[in-house]
């Protein structure tokens, strides 16, 4: 995945090839070759996006006017379950964990690795390796950075809370402790998705032109004023595409969740795709979890199309 | 699990062809037909004690062949949901007492006929029988004891817990007990729905009123009930800070020999047959009264089943054959569910623990799960997780009654 969505705003000017325009006009038979070649060539993305992404969304708005329950033969109940889920707290609840999740991993995630990313465009040695080592936890399962972080922050004899208490500091519960839990998940999942976030903001300083630092240096300015004046604004593609890739995964943010907390202490870190999951498959209420679904679609597409549409105020493709 | 089902098969099948002409009595079907079979009774050690009894039945029905898939119990439930969803259920599969009124409910089971009801253990063939119809047939049983570590009942120069106790000689033994300086605790009782039941009912409290749609746990007995579960946490159990309530942490405490007192089923005899410390059970103490949890498994058919009668006659054989009762008792399995007692005196004498008659003196007196037709797993989740807060002391335990009581009358209403 990494590797094709690199350097964003280069390779997109190029897709849109000229090859349409100059064989218009052809015999019909032509025509109908080049559609038949444009199928072809579109069939191999668009079948499994039919049959895996559209089919199944079209199927779950249908069974959100239902009342399935996974066993029974679904009844319609018109837009039942819509309203149930609006004066349910828990939604309002699921929503808020989620967004205090994205208000915590943002930041934290992008800065980090804009950190490591701006470490790593200097000639360091072995900065290869450290590249590799850094992408690491992107391609590791979930599974296994949760255990690994359960057992750092245990509470009673975790690495953590034992390193904090030779400094006579006291540590916190993490994830057994309400209060604590989702900080812990941000901080796995941020550590987790770091090397994600260096390596694209690493193509993207990797692109902008040196002798346009060279310059400034040359004109007096010093580190701070060539990051904020001259990298930040060449690194905005890299950065648009870094919010726009972390918020929808944010969104979405569940085996971590699944695997470090179960959403508890006390139902403290739920989220909403946890709360679809445990609808449908441990409580039997598909309607109800295929409403909530469409609702978390239109928040991320509402969040998505309005950060596009921001995006020309700062996002700079030189 | 499936390639050795498939070799069986395929011997099965071959012996089949062999015998042609020694026709069986039992073939209530036309044509050879495989039928599938999904079970998580098998999982974890009595793999091939199920194979033994599929063996025997497909000798004894050369028409059918039992394809058997075999799922940890973990993962069972929502595979089975799925299943049942996507119309890809087997033909026979596992299910449990907890969650039988739901699918009975929702028409996924079809009537098994029993021809022979006197030879099941009655009032657990009756727990799967709606408006007279039987929807599914027990397959095993097993109750939830007292286990104790003899030898640091020894060091402690305490008594050993007998059928007689309260929850007051519990709770006394296992202050002795506890030297949180050596790591030993005294007790151990999971903070969960399946244990509060249980503790109400020793309490004399009710979970459900007689609608069976409300809640009726909210009562003095029912907080006597909670605190007595939540109050062990921090003082002779260790909290959940200290990995209480992870998956396996009791069991682990209890083989690595530094727990005193485990409340868990008998399916664990076999995991502690190896320990290196003496160790034996007891019937749970009770507090207005002795109540021991049942558990118990079936095997329902599919209604949408194209085998029902092969299907049904595999559900008969593997709850109630003489191959099933002697598989189950030389492998120490939980229990056949059959009402011939003598055929049972076998597993008195398996080795330890030596007080074996404490299984059929729990049986006694008994408390089923309550059961809802709607929100069972919600009710269940909810209990548990108020029940946690309390532990916690992030709640009272009236808060948390109080809270769990008007949730889940939302959930079952």
């Amino acid at each position: 995945m990494t590797a094709t969505l690199a350097r964003p705003g280069r390779t997109a000017p190029a897709a849109t090839g000229r090859a349409p325009s100059t064989r218009r006009g052809r015999t019909p038979a032509a025509r109908r070759r080049y559609a038949l070649t444009v199928l072809a060539f579109l069939l191999p993305s668009a079948l499994p996006l039919a049959m895996f992404v559209l089919g199944p969304m079209i199927a779950a708005a249908w069974i959100s006017l239902t009342d399935w329950n996974l066993l029974a033969p679904a009844g319609w109940v018109g837009l039942d379950n819509y309203a149930k889920l609006l004066a349910d707290p828990k939604t309002g609840e699921v929503f808020l964990h989620t967004l205090a999740y994205i208000a915590g991993y943002l930041p934290l995630v992008y800065l980090g690795g804009l950190a490591i990313a701006l470490g790593l465009n200097t000639a360091l040695r072995g900065r290869t390796l450290l590249r590799g080592v850094y992408f690491l936890p992107v391609v590791t399962s979930w599974i296994v950075v949760a255990l690994v972080w359960r057992w750092l922050l245990n509470p009673a004899n975790g690495v953590v809370n034992t390193v904090l208490a030779w400094f006579g500091v006291d540590g916190p519960g993490w994830w057994t402790d309400p209060a604590w839990a989702m900080p812990s998940i941000i901080l796995a999942s941020a550590w987790k998705d770091l090397g994600f976030v260096m390596v694209i903001l690493l193509a993207g300083l990797q692109a902008i032109d040196p002798a346009l630092l060279e310059a400034a240096r040359v004109d007096g300015a010093g580190w701070w004023r060539r990051l904020v004046s001259i990298t930040m604004p060449l690194l905005s593609p890299a950065t648009f595409f870094v919010v726009v890739i972390s918020l929808i995964n944010g969104f979405q943010v569940f085996d971590q969740v699944y695997a470090m907390t179960g959403g508890g202490p006390g139902g403290a870190t739920q989220v909403v795709v946890q709360q679809i999951y445990d609808l449908t498959f441990r409580y039997g209420r598909a309607g109800e979890a295929s409403a909530l679904s469409w609702m978390l679609f239109v928040v991320i597409l509402a969040v998505t199309v309005v950060q596009i549409r921001g995006q020309r105020k700062w996002v700079n493709y030189g | 699990m499936r390639t050795t089902a498939l070799a069986a098969a395929g011997i099965a099948a071959a012996a089949a062809l062999v015998m042609t002409g020694c026709a069986a009595d039992g073939g209530a079907t036309e044509g050879p037909v495989t039928i599938t079979y999904t079970n998580f009774i098998s999982n974890d050690g009595n793999e091939e004690n199920l194979q033994k009894i599929v063996a025997a039945f497909e000798e004894e029905h050369p028409d059918i062949t039992v394809e058997v898939t075999t799922l940890p119990y973990a993962d069972y439930g929502t595979a089975l949901q799925t299943d049942l969803a996507a119309g890809t259920v087997s033909d026979v599969f596992d299910l449990e007492y907890a969650n039988y009124a739901q699918y009975q409910a929702n028409g996924v089971l079809a009537e098994i006929p029993v021809e022979e009801p006197s030879v099941y253990r009655e009032s657990v063939l009756e727990a799967y029988a709606t408006d007279g119809k039987q929807y599914a047939l027990p397959s095993s049983f097993s109750t939830v004891v007292l286990f104790y570590n003899s030898d640091l009942f020894d060091a402690a120069g305490v008594e050993y817990p007998t059928s007689d106790w309260t929850w007051a000689d519990e709770q006394a033994a296992a202050e002795q007990l506890t030297d949180q300086a050596a790591g030993v605790w005294g007790d151990h009782q999971p903070v969960s729905f399946y244990e509060f039941y249980k503790v109400l009912a020793q309490n004399g409290g009710e979970f459900l009123d007689e609608s069976g749609t409300k809640t009726a746990f909210n009562s003095p007995e029912g907080v006597e009930a909670a605190e007595w579960l939540v109050g062990k946490s921090g003082t002779v159990m260790p909290t959940v800070e200290q990995g209480q309530g992870t998956p396996d942490f009791d069991t682990n405490l209890f083989t690595d020999g530094k727990l005193a007192m485990l409340h868990t089923g008998i399916w664990m005899f076999g995991a502690f047959a190896d320990v290196p410390f003496g160790w034996d059970i007891a019937v749970e103490p009770g507090n207005a009264q002795q109540t021991s949890a049942l558990f118990s498994n079936a095997v329902g058919v599919s209604s949408g089943s194209k085998y029902q009668d092969a299907a049904a006659e595999f559900a008969r054989f593997l709850t109630s054959s003489d191959v099933m009762v002697e598989t189950r008792l030389d492998a120490g399995w939980e229990l056949p569910v059959i009402s011939d007692e003598s055929a049972l005196e076998s597993y008195l004498t398996l080795g330890d623990p030596a007080n074996r008659q404490a299984v059929f003196d729990s049986l006694d007196q008994v408390a089923l799960p309550p059961v809802v037709a709607k929100g069972q797993q919600e009710m269940q989740d909810i209990m548990t997780e108020e029940l946690v807060e309390a532990q916690a002391g992030r709640k009272t335990v009236e808060e948390a009654l109080a809270s769990a009581s008007e949730r889940i009358d939302a959930a079952i209403g």
